[in-house]
């Protein structure tokens, strides 16, 4: 009891830190919502414009890719924030102290939700100017939300645990990049996966951004009236198929980070 | 391989005598423990609070640790010399729990590093040779931290973080970002971070590389104040003579092994203590040069022909300085320069082991 009690008390030291860090280096936050508002805008209007969803605003069914893209870029900051504090020392530093041991990567997480909660925040005021609209009640949104902050926040994991494998921030940005794009794209993200090439397809459908998304889709109330219905259960029981994934990564990735920064060889 | 030179004392005097199982449990801040050891070494005359035997540690195919043993006792101050990629860092890393040796075993402060490490840590501070505080925080917020994750309370650790501030003269720097900072005061602030929790034992990695000779001397004098309270600091270095000025003991490492050990004194006497340096205007003047002070040597006269340097160990400092300069002068020898020269890393090497400090390669660099 009394070390979960530290271990909290640690992960709150480190996550005022971090809270610290935002406001100091605000050039970070300006990027993290700007870009947002700059994606909003270039899928409104550039595919907006020439892509015709059945019964429904091509628009009004981007957002919720838009955000669940945006989110799981967010996530890439647990890990780039991890490499940098490796690269600059602090982290040898952490781990000559008597505090927890899951502290440093736990406040990392925790902190860096603050920036997906912000850049969700803007890009839903940016829908809404665009004409994206909740039309199932602010519970059912706001459940959306936390769901795709929660994918992300399971995701940020994954990135914690490559962010202390990389010798650079540098080498985490390309990294993550390469996955992230693939992931985001092949999936029901900004287009309708139902005309994908086969393998494409059920790569698509059994994607969990597809189903986060498809889950912030339903709660928003974005999906238009005449789509047909979903013939796979990840797109059947998005929300479910989301947490299951969610749980999973966090059983798997929250030891394994913990595990390697307890490990990550002192670097000078 | 390097030539064992003989010298006083390769081993430390008194082997390290286990502390009792339990010390590091009563142990619970720097003062108890200072407290509690000396009482229980009150029987005996001395006790080692940093030990450590035959550590190893490879990193793929670079040996950084090969089989170091190391002592220390309570209160005093070991001096570890090496040259870039010896394995000092690997060394402070391993006793600091930060990283775990292939084979051999360390105890700190009567806890082994890697079964107790959470107990090191409570009675150790590490300042590193890159320093490790957060640039975007201020230096109070950086000390409030540190303290915070030594658990203490938020009053205490701000009360703390203001002390250790007024204490490293940075005051006024105290509420900006270390972005700003100078490289000296961002060490003493990298210092300060060690010593939030007043730990009994203390580990500077290479605390002075890379200062400017002022940012140096004033680093020295903290240093020398902490240790007249009783902390126990081992102290990595490159610089003989900051051995020389800070160290009770100095080990000189090479290799990831020891080459030497002894008192700064027994060191220097050793190495040969004062060089008289002589650098003369013709090639030709060479071997007369040398002839001419070979009497004055107490050692091997070396001379360097590319730079028509001749370097003569001496003793007693000015005197042979002024006898060397009234011979050359007498032979009517024509010179460019003459100095009095103290000894460095390099003449230590040079005579301990027959070959100068190599220029390390990246990678060992990069290992220890």
């Amino acid at each position: 009891m009394e070390r979960i009690k530290r271990a909290f008390s640690d992960g709150n030291v480190i996550a005022q830190r971090n809270v610290i860090r935002i406001k100091r280096v605000p050039e970070v936050l300006v990027f993290v919502l700007i870009s947002p508002i700059m994606f909003v805008l270039l899928f409104a209007y550039v595919f907006g414009s020439s892509i015709d969803v059945p019964g429904g605003s091509y628009r009004e069914f981007l957002i919720g890719g838009i955000f669940a893209q945006t989110v799981i870029f967010g996530a890439t900051f647990t890990g780039a924030g991890l490499a940098e504090d490796m690269q600059k020392g602090i982290i040898n530093r952490f781990r000559s102290l008597p505090m927890s041991q899951s502290a440093v990567v736990f406040g990392r997480t925790a902190s860096d939700v603050i920036y997906n909660v912000l850049s969700l925040i803007i890009m839903a005021l940016t829908g809404l100017v665009v004409g994206w609209r909740i039309h199932d009640g602010i519970v059912s949104a706001l459940l959306g939300f936390g769901l795709l902050l929660l994918f992300a926040y399971a995701l940020s994991w994954v990135m914690a645990l490559v962010g202390l494998s990389v010798p650079s921030v540098e080498v985490i940005n390309n990294a993550s990049f390469m996955v992230i794009f693939p992931l985001t794209f092949i999936a029901n993200t900004f287009v309708p996966s139902d005309n994908l090439p086969t393998p494409l397809r059920v790569f698509a459908e059994w994607n969990p951004v597809s189903a986060v998304t498809q889950a912030a889709r339903e709660l928003f109330g974005n999906i238009p009236a005449g789509t047909p219905e979903p013939t796979v259960w990840s797109l059947q029981n998005p929300i479910a198929y989301t947490l299951i994934w969610v749980v999973i990564i966090l059983i798997v990735f929250v030891p394994l980070s913990v595990r390697k920064y307890q490990r990550v060889a002192a670097k000078t | 391989m390097p030539h064992f030179a003989p010298f006083v004392n390769t081993k430390p005097p008194q082997r390290p005598r286990p502390l009792p199982e339990d010390v590091g449990h009563r142990i619970v801040d720097g003062h108890a423990a200072c407290d509690f050891l000396s009482h229980g070494a009150g029987s005996v005359p001395s006790m080692a609070i940093i030990e450590a035997e035959g550590l190893r540690k490879t990193y793929k195919e670079i040996v950084a640790l090969d089989g170091l043993d190391l002592a220390v006792e309570e209160g005093s101050i070991l001096g570890v010399l090496g040259p870039n990629g010896a394995g000092k860092t690997t060394a402070v890393s391993i006793l600091a729990t930060l990283l775990e040796p292939d084979a051999g075993t360390a105890r700190v402060a009567g806890a082994d590093v890697l079964t107790g490490a959470e107990l090191v840590r409570r009675n150790i501070g590490l300042s590193g040779q890159y320093a490790a505080v957060d640039e975007h925080l201020t230096g109070f917020e950086n000390l409030r931290m540190v303290g915070r994750l030594y658990h203490m309370g938020k009053a205490a650790a701000a009360d703390r973080a203001r002390e250790l501030l007024a204490d490293f003269d940075l005051i006024e720097a105290g509420d900006r970002p270390v972005k700003g900072y100078s490289g000296g005061m961002r060490r003493r602030l990298d210092l300060a971070a060690a010593l939030v929790a007043s730990p009994p034992v203390l580990f500077l990695d290479e605390p002075t590389t890379g200062l400017d000779p002022r940012s140096r001397l004033d680093l020295w004098g903290v240093i020398n104040d902490l240790v007249a309270d009783g902390t126990t600091l081992l102290l990595t270095t490159q610089y003989l003579e900051e051995a020389d000025h800070l160290a009770d003991e100095i080990l000189v490492i090479d290799h990831g092994s020891e080459i030497a050990y002894g008192t700064p004194d027994a060191l220097k006497t050793q190495v040969g203590g004062e060089r008289v340096e002589v650098v003369v205007a013709s090639n030709d003047d060479i071997d007369r040069t040398v002839s001419t002070l070979s009497s004055l040597a107490v050692g091997e006269v070396h001379v360097e022909a590319r730079t028509r340097t001749i370097v003569v160990p001496v003793t007693g400092g000015a005197g042979a300085l002024t006898e060397a300069l009234r011979r050359v002068d007498a032979a009517s020898i024509p010179i460019h320069d003459v100095g009095l020269r103290r000894p460095t890393l390099d003449d230590v090497f040079l005579s301990l082991t027959g070959h100068k400090t190599e220029e390390p390669t990246a990678e060992t660099e990069g290992a220890a």
